[in-house]
């Protein structure tokens, strides 16, 4: 398992590389690339990203450690920056290896829906009419709630047990 | 002592971003939550229950219900908007 919190970019190849070399069982890699994204009704220019340093690494392993234990795949990695970012570059990257491609790809997806509603991370926008504060989003917490957990406890009780 | 700490949008609108302040007649997270708001201004409205105020204890997610104890850190956030 690989989970970081960086300012820097990162490398998929050499990440995607990392994750499988080594073990000759591994079969499906999937991978996740979030970016900064511009749309011509919402004409950001730059994107601050804060987070929570005391719990992000924690929490990120609790996921982590989530999908593969619901998941049947053999490792993850996760790399977040944080900082300050233009449209066009590298927010999150989330790969999982295991045997077969199904299962890799469902964790990936797991990990980016537990990601996107339970990671103490928070999107600033800069755009030519000033800055605010992304808000949350309703589809976020949909896509969250098709894994069957009705709140964000369940994560933090289902790994306990 | 508690150690209380504001992140995102809450940091900016209470111009702060840690306090610490002391842990008697706060037995919960919504204890917490009503000391908070009766400070008014930005305060009550941040902390008003029609606005999303997430809290972690320890550095776990938690619910209103939650207990604090004496030395606990607490942070309080808006909704998280990472990924």
């Amino acid at each position: 398992m690989y989970i970081i919190v960086q300012e820097n970019d990162f490398d998929i190849d050499s990440e995607i590389t990392r994750l499988y070399q080594g073990n000759p069982a591994i079969g499906a890699v999937a991978s996740f690339v979030g970016l900064v994204r511009a749309e011509a009704d919402n004409p950001v220019n730059a994107l601050t990203l804060e987070h929570y340093p005391g719990m992000t690494q924690k929490s990120l392993e609790s996921i982590a450690n989530e999908a593969l234990d619901r998941f049947n795949i053999m490792d993850v990695t996760i790399i977040h920056r944080t900082g300050f970012l233009i449209p066009g570059d590298r927010i999150v990257l989330v790969i999982t290896a295991g045997g077969h491609r199904e299962q890799s790809f469902l964790a990936c997806e797991f990990i980016m829906d537990y990601l996107k509603t339970s990671a103490p991370f928070w999107k600033k926008e800069t755009s030519p009419t000033g800055s605010h504060w992304v808000e949350a989003q309703k589809k976020d917490d949909v896509a969250f709630s098709r894994w069957g957990d009705d709140n964000m406890k369940n994560l933090k009780r289902d790994f306990k047990a | 002592m508690l150690r209380i700490l504001y992140f995102a949008r809450l940091r900016e609108t209470f111009c702060l971003s840690f306090e610490e302040i002391p842990s008697e007649s706060i037995n919960t997270v919504s204890d917490l939550k009503f000391m908070l708001a009766q400070r008014g201004g930005v305060w009550s409205r941040e902390l008003a229950s029609d606005r999303a105020v997430r809290v972690a204890v320890n550095q776990e997610m938690a619910h209103d219900g939650d207990v604090i104890r004496e030395g606990d850190e607490i942070a309080l956030f808006p909704p998280v908007t990472g990924g």
